[in-house]
C-alpha cells in the first residue's frame, strides 16, 4: 500500500532519503477499533452505575411509605405502638458530625498545610507515613480505641466519644487532601508574596489558605458525608439513645446506629422505619455532595 | 523630588566621570554555586542609584540568578552556596544577622510572568500595605491609588478596583504587579524580564514605565532583548558563563564595546 518511491518526501539531502512511512491500517479497521472501544467504556460506565441505580431503586421502594412529616419530627415510639419516628437520630448525627468536625478540622486541616508548606523532611514523611496508616485503619478499630481513650477515662458513653472517634476517622483523609489542594496552589503565588518582604506564615496565611479555599471545603463535605454514614465506631462509644438528648457527656442516637438497631428487631414496623432511615441518610449524603459541587463551583 | 537612596549607602561610587552617584547595590568577588554547579563567579559590580541597569547575556549565563541575589531569592532553591559578599547599600545581603523579610521590602521584585494574586485587584495593591500594618480604609485606599497612577495603571481600572486581578490583560496584570511592588516603597526594583511575556504594545508601555521609574528608585533589568536593553538602560552588564564579562555606559558598550565576547554577543554571532 505504500507509495511509490518517486512520491516519497525526502528530507534535506537526497543522501538522506528515507523509506516512505507506512499508510496505517485501513480506514474501516479503525473505524472499528474506535466503535469497540466507545462500546467498551460505555459499557463499563453502566456496569459501574447499576449497584448504584439498584440501591436507590431499593431504598426509595422501600424507605418512602416509612417516610412522612412524622418522621423527622417524632421520637421513636415503644413497640408495638405505630408512627414515631427518628428525630432524634437525626439530630443525632448531626451533633455527632459537628463535634468531629470540631476535632478534625483544625488538626486535619494544620496537618495538611504542614505537610505541604514544610513537610519535605524526615518529620514529615513520618507524618504522612502514620496518616496513611491511620486512614486505614478499621472504624471499628477506631471505635474501640476511642472508648478506651475516652468512654473508660470518663466513666460513660457519650456523644463526646462519638465525636472523637468520628473526629478520628477524619482527620487522615482531611490531612492528605488538604496538602493536595495546597501544593496545587501555584509557586508564582508564594514567590509574588516573598519578594514583597511576607514572612513565610503570612505567606500562607493570606496567600496560600485563601486560594486553596474551595479544595479545603471540598475535602471537609467530603470527609463530612463518610462520617455521616458511619456506625461501627458510634457502637462502643455513642452507644445510641432512644430518647430525646443532645447533652454531649450522655449517650447520644445517630441515625446509622439507628438503623442498626431497628433492622435487626423483629418487628416490621420497625423494620420500615429502618428502610426509611437508610432513605433519609441517602437523602443526605445526596445533598452534601450536591454542596459540595455548587461551593467548588461558586468559589471559582 | 528623588527618594534618597538606600540609608546607609557607603562608597561614593564615582563611576567613569559622570557626576558622583551612592552606590545602591554592589558586589565583591562574590560566587554562587548551585551545589557543584557554579552560576556566578567572581563577579565584582557596583549600581549606581537612581539608574537603570540592564544585565544581557545568553540564556543560562545567571542574569537572573544574579538579579536573584539581592533579595535572597535564590534562598528558595535547596543546595545554594555562596561566597564573596554582595550588598545593598552597606548592608551585606548574607550576613547572618540580615533581616530577609525587611530585606525583600526594600528591594522589591517583578517577575517574567505577570504573577497577581487570586483577588481583587485593589486587595494585591493593598497586601503589601495590610502586612505593614495599614489599616485605615481610606489611607489603603489613598496609598493603592498612588500605587496605581505609578504604575500608569489607574486609569485603566479605577471603576474596577474589586474585580478580580486574573481578569486584566497580561500587561495590565504585569502592571499591576509593578504597582504592587510600589506600594511598599521599595528603594530598588529588580525586574527578570518583565515584558518578555507581553506583546508590542504591553512592552512599550513597561518599558515606558520603567524610564519614569528611575527618577524615585534603582532598577535593574534582565532582558534577553538587546535592543530594549539599549532603549531603556544607562548602563549594561554582559554576563556569559557566570562570569561578568563587560560593564560599562549602554551607549559605550553597544557601540564600541572593549571585551571581544561582548562584541561577539552584540552582533549575533552566538547565544
Amino acid at each position: 500500500m505504500s507509495p511509490a518511491p518517486s512520491d516519497a518526501l525526502t528530507l534535506g539531502s537526497p543522501a538522506l532519503a528515507l523509506r516512505p512511512l507506512p499508510a496505517g491500517r485501513p480506514a474501516f479497521v479503525r473505524r472499528f477499533s474506535n466503535l469497540l472501544l466507545i462500546v467498551a467504556s460505555g459499557a463499563s460506565a453502566l456496569i459501574v452505575m447499576t449497584p448504584l441505580v439498584l440501591i436507590i431503586g431499593e431504598l426509595l421502594v422501600r424507605g418512602l411509605p416509612g417516610m412522612s412529616l412524622g418522621f423527622f419530627v417524632h421520637m421513636p415510639a415503644p413497640v408495638g405502638e405505630p408512627g414515631g419516628g427518628m428525630a432524634n437520630a437525626i439530630v443525632g448525627t448531626g451533633i455527632l458530625v459537628g463535634l468531629g468536625l470540631v476535632l478534625a478540622l483544625p488538626i486535619g486541616v494544620g496537618t495538611g498545610v504542614y505537610l505541604a508548606e514544610h513537610g519535605n523532611g524526615p518529620l514529615g514523611s513520618t507524618v504522612r507515613y502514620l496518616a496513611d496508616v491511620l486512614s486505614g485503619v478499621p472504624s471499628i478499630v477506631i471505635g474501640v480505641a476511642t472508648y478506651g481513650l475516652v468512654v473508660v477515662t470518663l466513666g460513660h458513653f457519650s456523644a463526646l466519644a462519638g465525636g472523637v472517634a468520628l473526629g478520628l476517622l477524619m482527620i487522615p483523609t482531611l490531612a492528605r487532601s488538604t496538602e493536595e489542594v495546597v501544593r496545587l496552589v501555584p509557586a508564582s503565588y508564594r514567590q509574588a508574596a516573598l519578594a514583597l518582604g511576607a514572612p513565610k506564615w503570612k505567606v500562607t496565611q493570606a496567600v496560600v489558605l485563601p486560594a486553596a479555599r474551595a479544595g479545603i471545603v471540598t475535602a471537609t463535605l467530603l470527609a463530612l458525608a463518610r462520617a455521616a454514614g458511619e456506625t461501627a465506631p458510634l457502637l462502643f462509644t455513642a452507644l445510641g439513645n432512644r430518647f430525646w438528648s443532645t447533652a454531649i457527656e450522655r449517650p447520644i442516637g445517630s441515625l446509622p446506629v439507628m438503623i442498626y438497631d431497628y433492622a435487626r428487631a423483629p418487628y416490621a414496623d420497625w423494620n420500615r422505619q429502618a428502610w426509611a432511615g437508610a432513605l433519609v441518610l441517602l437523602i443526605l449524603v445526596t445533598v452534601v455532595s450536591a454542596l459540595l459541587r455548587l461551593t467548588a463551583r461558586r468559589i471559582r | 523630588m528623588p527618594k534618597p537612596g538606600p540609608s546607609d549607602a557607603g562608597a561614593s561610587g564615582t563611576t567613569r566621570g559622570t557626576a558622583p552617584s551612592r552606590v545602591a547595590l554592589s558586589m565583591q568577588d562574590f560566587s554562587l554555586s548551585y551545589g557543584t554547579r557554579p552560576a556566578l563567579q567572581h563577579v565584582d559590580l557596583e549600581i549606581p542609584d537612581h539608574s537603570v541597569t540592564a544585565i544581557i547575556g545568553p540564556s543560562g549565563c545567571g542574569k537572573s540568578t544574579l538579579l536573584r541575589t539581592f533579595n535572597r531569592m535564590n534562598d528558595l532553591i535547596p543546595g545554594v552556596r555562596v561566597s564573596g559578599t554582595a550588598r545593598f547599600g552597606a548592608i551585606d545581603v548574607y550576613a547572618s544577622g540580615t533581616d530577609v523579610v525587611e530585606l525583600r521590602r526594600r528591594v522589591g521584585m517583578v517577575f517574567q510572568r505577570p504573577n497577581p494574586f487570586p483577588k481583587s485587584i485593589f486587595e494585591n495593591v493593598a497586601f503589601g500595605l495590610r502586612m505593614l500594618g495599614v489599616r485605615k480604609r481610606r489611607e489603603l485606599e489613598g496609598r493603592v491609588e498612588q500605587s496605581l497612577q505609578h504604575a500608569s495603571l489607574w486609569n485603566e481600572v479605577k471603576d474596577r478596583l474589586h474585580g478580580s486581578a486574573l481578569q486584566l490583560s497580561g500587561g495590565q496584570q504585569q502592571r499591576l504587579c509593578i504597582a504592587r511592588c510600589l506600594a511598599v516603597e521599595p528603594e530598588v526594583i529588580l525586574m527578570d524580564e518583565p515584558a518578555s511575556a507581553l506583546d508590542p504594545t504591553a512592552t512599550a508601555r513597561v518599558e515606558e514605565l520603567v524610564l519614569g521609574l528611575k527618577e524615585r528608585y534603582t532598577l535593574v533589568v534582565v532582558t534577553h532583548n538587546m535592543q530594549q536593553a539599549a532603549r531603556i538602560s544607562d548602563r549594561t552588564a554582559f554576563m556569559l558563563e557566570g562570569k561578568l564579562v563587560e560593564f560599562d555606559e549602554t551607549r559605550r558598550l553597544f557601540t564600541s564595546p572593549r571585551q571581544k565576547l561582548t562584541e561577539d554577543y552584540i552582533t549575533g554571532r552566538f547565544g
